[in-house]
């Protein structure tokens, strides 16, 4: 049977169960809004290691670990680990994994690379090929900075509209049998580039994408914003998420009631972070601890969920090329 | 033939389609503070400027020629920069002060540390030795060409 429903998405059978997450952060996330939502905080970006890589590395391995031993389940029972980060050849991941041992497919989505995850374990779920699959995404914002901007000591001025890169990693644990949220349906993105140059403003440049997909789900599985009690995205800071809600206002579709971006729930307004939070961590730690915690306790009963992420890179920006984007959503629900 | 028409004809509503979003982004995107930033990097400019000739008549008073006082005036400042950077306070202050305290040479002093303490890690000659230069040396490559051209009109209209 063909599980493919419309143009971009799938409709999942046995939906997969998310039975377990965890999450980590660092000192600067663990001040913000969610401080009782993350299984450990470090006490700074280094935690003790030599490198901010081998830092990110640990807020991974950490993650995964947690995650599984939450649900009292050995890592032999993993059957595969999908995950990735936003450094150059994944690096942070592949040294986690290192460690683990365990099957292992690398993404690059990004800071959509969360739900590329879960959407690639529920299809293989679904399918019968494996009864529990970990997805799993990190970033560090000083190791970030630095690959993607300036030295962390460089005394520049950061615009307003800059979003700030989250230290930290979450791990979802997906399973053919359990307890917990299923994941019903996904939508795969498609790459949307408006044009927008400025590495500054990836709010701005992801917004089209997240519309895209969100219209498309909605299009595809025919349902409307209302079906769903929140509809959540993954970094696109106060900028993008204004957009959005403006750019779908323009195709009929209102969620200004229902809406909120999970990189506007990372940070409290004084600490510095501008428009908001971004990186593959943003969309994992929130959905890893909070999103998970009130669906557990039946306040959020169905969810969309979305990974925004820019894909561009230091050379592309160099070159002039625009920033192209992409958006993909699950659909995550209580029984 | 109308095949290219088309092709055209899709760029320039994909162009158009572009300028309207980025009319869209602007609107929405909030404008830096700068009546504060300008008052900030004025203050902060102008201090650091300031400390340059309190140093510079400190110099001067120690009976040292005009030149050589301004140099080590100049050697004074860009030790603090690269102090103040290596204890994690410059980029605070750059934070805040923008151009304020990137152009004076204590900012020069802060490009060129910022990178050689964040590359370390890499090694002192793949690591500090490469990429010390990553932010300066653009400013000193341009630098060293503008003063070649001037110094040849200079030399032409002699």
């Amino acid at each position: 049977m063909n599980k493919k429903q419309g143009m971009q998405s799938v409709v999942f059978t046995n939906p997969p169960i998310i039975t377990s997450t965890a999450n980590i952060v660092g000192p600067m996330e663990g001040k913000g809004l969610l401080q009782g939502y993350f299984d450990y905080i470090m006490p700074d970006n280094l935690n003790g290691l030599a490198s901010w890589e081998q830092c990110e590395s640990y807020l991974m391995e950490y993650a995964i670990k947690k995650a599984i031993e939450k649900e009292s389940s050995t890592m032999e029972e993993v059957d595969c680990v999908f995950a990735g980060d936003l450094l150059n050849q994944l690096m942070s991941t592949h040294f986690a994994m290192k460690n683990l041992k365990r099957p292992f497919l690398g993404l690059y989505g990004a800071c959509s690379t969360m739900v590329e995850g879960m959407l690639l374990s529920a299809i293989l779920l679904d399918g019968g090929f494996f009864n529990k699959i970990v997805a799993a995404a990190s970033s560090h914002h000083d190791a970030a900075e630095r690959q993607y901007r300036f030295p962390n000591e460089m005394g520049v001025q950061r615009p307003p509209g800059a979003q700030w890169t989250v230290t930290g990693s979450g791990a979802v644990v997906v399973s053919t049998s359990g307890s917990g949220p299923r994941i019903t349906t996904g939508t795969i993105g498609k790459i949307v580039d408006y044009g927008i140059k400025d590495p500054n403003a990836m709010g701005p440049a992801m917004a089209p994408a997240a519309v895209d997909t969100i219209w498309q789900h909605l299009q595809d599985i025919g349902r409307t914003p209302a079906y769903y009690d929140m509809i959540f995205t993954g970094d696109l800071g106060s900028v993008g998420r204004d957009l959005v809600i403006q750019l779908l206002q323009e195709k009929g579709v209102d969620i200004s009631n229902n809406y909120q971006d999970c990189g506007c729930m990372v940070y409290r307004e004084n600490q510095d972070a501008h428009a908001g939070a971004s990186g593959c961590a943003s969309s994992a730690i929130v959905l890893c601890g909070y999103i998970y915690k009130r669906l557990l306790q039946d306040k959020l009963k169905k969810i969309l969920f979305l990974g925004t992420g820019s894909l561009h890179s230091t050379t592309s920006y160099q070159q002039k090329e625009s920033i192209p984007c992409i958006a993909h959503a699950v659909s995550i629900e209580m029984p | 033939m109308p095949n290219e028409m088309n092709k055209k004809q899709q760029e320039i509503k994909e162009k158009m389609q572009q300028q309207k979003y980025q009319s869209k982004v602007d609107n929405v995107t909030p404008t830096p503070p700068l009546l504060k930033n300008i008052c900030w990097a004025f203050v902060v400019g102008g201090l650091i400027c300031t400390l340059g000739q309190l140093f510079t008549d400190y110099f001067l008073g120690l009976d040292l020629p005009k030149k050589e006082a301004s140099a080590c005036a100049t050697a004074v400042l860009v030790f603090l920069g690269a102090f103040f950077t290596g204890i994690g306070v410059y980029d605070d202050l750059g934070k805040r002060a923008g151009a304020g305290s990137i152009v004076p040479i204590t900012g020069f002093a802060n490009s060129i540390v910022a990178p050689a303490m964040e590359f370390k890690r890499e090694g002192y000659v793949f690591g500090v030795g490469a990429k010390m230069f990553v932010i300066a040396g653009p400013v000193l490559v341009y630098g060293m060409v503008t003063a070649f051209i001037i110094g040849l009109i200079y030399w032409i209209r002699q």
